[in-house]
């Protein structure tokens, strides 16, 4: 088995798959932050937003169900901000007594926590769509020209050449063990020795990792040498960027920043 | 099967954006110094042996096994990677690989990736080498030593990281500080033992097929006092502070809102405009239905104008086919 299905990337033709990566990764980022700064309870920039990035959803062709699937990857950590509904002073919506305690969710708490919510879901479909709609090397690039280390970005391109190999590399490993430590799927079986030998078996099995990737690396610098590496990099640049996508860029950001001030001003 | 990650990968949305600021204010300038101090060491060799390795320690975050009640523990790698490649190293590798797991994966978010490169990668390694450091001087360098200091270092800085997020959290105003430090360190001093016993498991497995690997790496390394210094310092500070903080949340908050981590209710620059100058759209009941109205008019309009580019688009080829 190979993990291809690892990358992200779904090639489609659509505007989304066509705009530019270096526009595509700072709208993203811009989207993110506008996400982030606006108030909680400001509802209609939600509403707004939404529909802004549905609509880029719809017109990547990636599949709309897709991303929303995607996207409840990060909501488990939701539980983070709970406490939230019950700590942040304000009228109580009603009081429920448990044990010695009373819960009283308040309505300032409940508005904060599905505010952080629907950032949290708002920024994680962006970031889908710009992971799902940009092939690596051109994030790479785009990465570059934003001012990214040259150092930090080659490390990147390598480390995702290599990520296949070693994920497989990974897969093998486990396969092995389930192999020859009674796994077995019915339920309650027990597999395998203690907790303490199933973790140094773990363990075993990353230092091996660690060293086959260390003599690994080794074998791949000789290779690059041997095929003229210098320390250097080199890509194809991207076609520079059309007018019309520079349009969309200042268009995009300049209602995210009306968006902003609105909700500040007056839904704040 | 994407590797189940930690509680630790903050996603956007959770921080506010001073502190996420703040944050890649203080991470950034360390990278860079650990780029220029891998480029001097290791020339062009170190493009190849960080990237594999970065992909090996993702790699190795997908090897997990079975506590009990169908948790799983699996490798994090902070200490691992420290131990056995030094602090500088460790750092530019962990930052990859969270970088990686935030940009394509979602794992963690974009405007976060600053502070969760700061807890993973630099807290993280840092303590995980002061400790390790630390115990393995201690026991003069002992093979019991290696194990001991490499538990410990994996425990610390799995530890530490956690209490640090929470501090992050609470410093937001997302979680308030005596839940999230202690939930964020409660949770963390298991998924640490687990992180511990696997890092002990490679240490002695590596020690017995590359003891060179080993020996090299532990060794002090030049400038390594200024990380063993400052993991002592972060360690000391989120140990002192998390207590603190979680005892008396009210003053985190109020510190927070002084240094402007924790956005005021009333802001005294919007203020100035009265509320009264537009009328109807101040409205927020009125202005959150006309927000939806027009949001799936949008939507409306682009699906729309997709399904009949694509209809068209079909048509033409159909002709083509006949």
């Amino acid at each position: 088995m190979h993990v291809h299905f690892l990358d992200p990337f779904r090639p489609r033709n659509s505007l989304i798959h066509r705009f530019d990566p270096r526009l595509k990764l700072v709208l993203t980022v811009a989207f993110i932050l506008t996400s982030t700064l606006i108030p909680s309870g400001a509802w209609p920039a939600y509403i707004l937003l939404f529909a802004l990035i549905f609509s880029t959803e719809v017109l990547s062709a990636l599949g709309v169900g897709y991303v929303l699937r995607r996207s409840m990857l990060a909501l488990p950590f939701v539980l983070a901000a709970i406490p939230l509904v019950l700590t942040v002073p304000g009228k109580a919506l009603f009081s429920l007594p448990v044990g010695p305690w009373s819960i009283s969710p308040t309505l300032p708490g409940l508005e904060r926590f599905i505010s952080i919510t629907l950032k949290s879901w708002l920024s994680v479909q962006a970031a889908i769509v710009l992971a799902a709609s940009t092939p690596f090397p051109d994030l790479l690039v785009a990465m570059r020209s934003v001012g990214v280390p040259r150092l930090l970005v080659s490390i990147f391109g390598l480390m995702w050449r290599y990520l296949f190999v070693l994920v497989d590399e990974s897969i093998r490993l486990m396969r092995a063990r389930a192999s020859r430590s009674g796994h077995s799927d019915r339920p309650g079986t027990r597999s395998g020795g203690g907790l303490v030998w199933r973790a140094r078996v773990t363990g075993s099995m990353a230092g091996s990792l660690f060293l086959r990737a260390f003599e690994r690396s080794d074998r791949i610098y000789m290779a690059m040498v041997s095929r003229g590496y210098d320390g250097e990099a080199r890509n194809l640049p991207l076609p520079a960027i059309r007018p019309a996508q520079y349009a969309i860029l200042a268009g995009s950001v300049s209602l995210l920043i009306v968006m902003i001030m609105a909700s500040y001003l007056l839904w704040g | 099967m994407l590797p189940i990650h930690f509680a630790m990968h903050l996603p956007d949305g959770f921080l506010s954006v001073q502190v996420s600021i703040f944050m890649w204010l203080a991470t950034v300038p360390v990278i860079g110094y650990a780029l220029k101090r891998l480029n001097a060491d290791l020339g062009e060799r170190q493009v190849p042996m960080m990237g594999v390795l970065a992909a090996a320690i993702f790699a190795g975050q997908m090897l997990n096994f079975a506590i009990a009640g169908g948790t799983s523990g699996h490798l994090i790698g902070a200490a691992m990677a420290t131990i056995l490649l030094g602090p500088w190293a460790a750092m530019l590798v962990l930052t990859c690989v969270i970088s990686i797991q935030a940009l394509l994966f979602q794992d963690g978010g974009l405007l976060v990736l600053g502070t969760n490169i700061f807890n993973m990668a630099i807290v993280g390694v840092a303590v995980a080498y002061m400790v390790f450091r630390t115990v393995h001087r201690l026991t003069g360098e002992r093979s019991w030593g290696l194990y001991a200091g490499g538990f410990l270092a994996a425990w610390t800085s799995v530890e530490v990281a956690a209490l640090g997020t929470g501090l992050e959290l609470s410093l937001s105003g997302t979680s308030p500080a005596n839940i999230a430090i202690p939930a964020m360190g409660g949770i963390h001093v298991l998924i640490g033992i687990g992180e511990g016993l696997i890092t002990i498991g490679a240490l002695v497995f590596l020690n017995a097929t590359r003891r060179d690997l080993i020996k090299t790496n532990t060794a002090a390394q030049p400038k390594g006092n200024w990380v063993w210094v400052a993991g002592l310092i972060l360690a000391l500070l989120l140990a002192v502070a998390s207590p603190l903080a979680s005892k008396h949340p009210d003053g985190l908050i109020s510190v927070a809102q002084h240094y402007g981590f924790l956005s005021n209710e009333k802001n005294p620059l919007f203020s100035l405009i009265p509320h009264y100058v537009f009328p109807g759209i101040g409205d927020k009941t009125l202005a959150t239905i006309l927000a939806a109205i027009l949001g799936t008019l949008i939507v409306f309009g682009v699906t729309l104008g997709v399904a009949y580019t694509r209809r068209r688009r079909s048509g033409s080829d159909d002709q083509q086919q006949v």
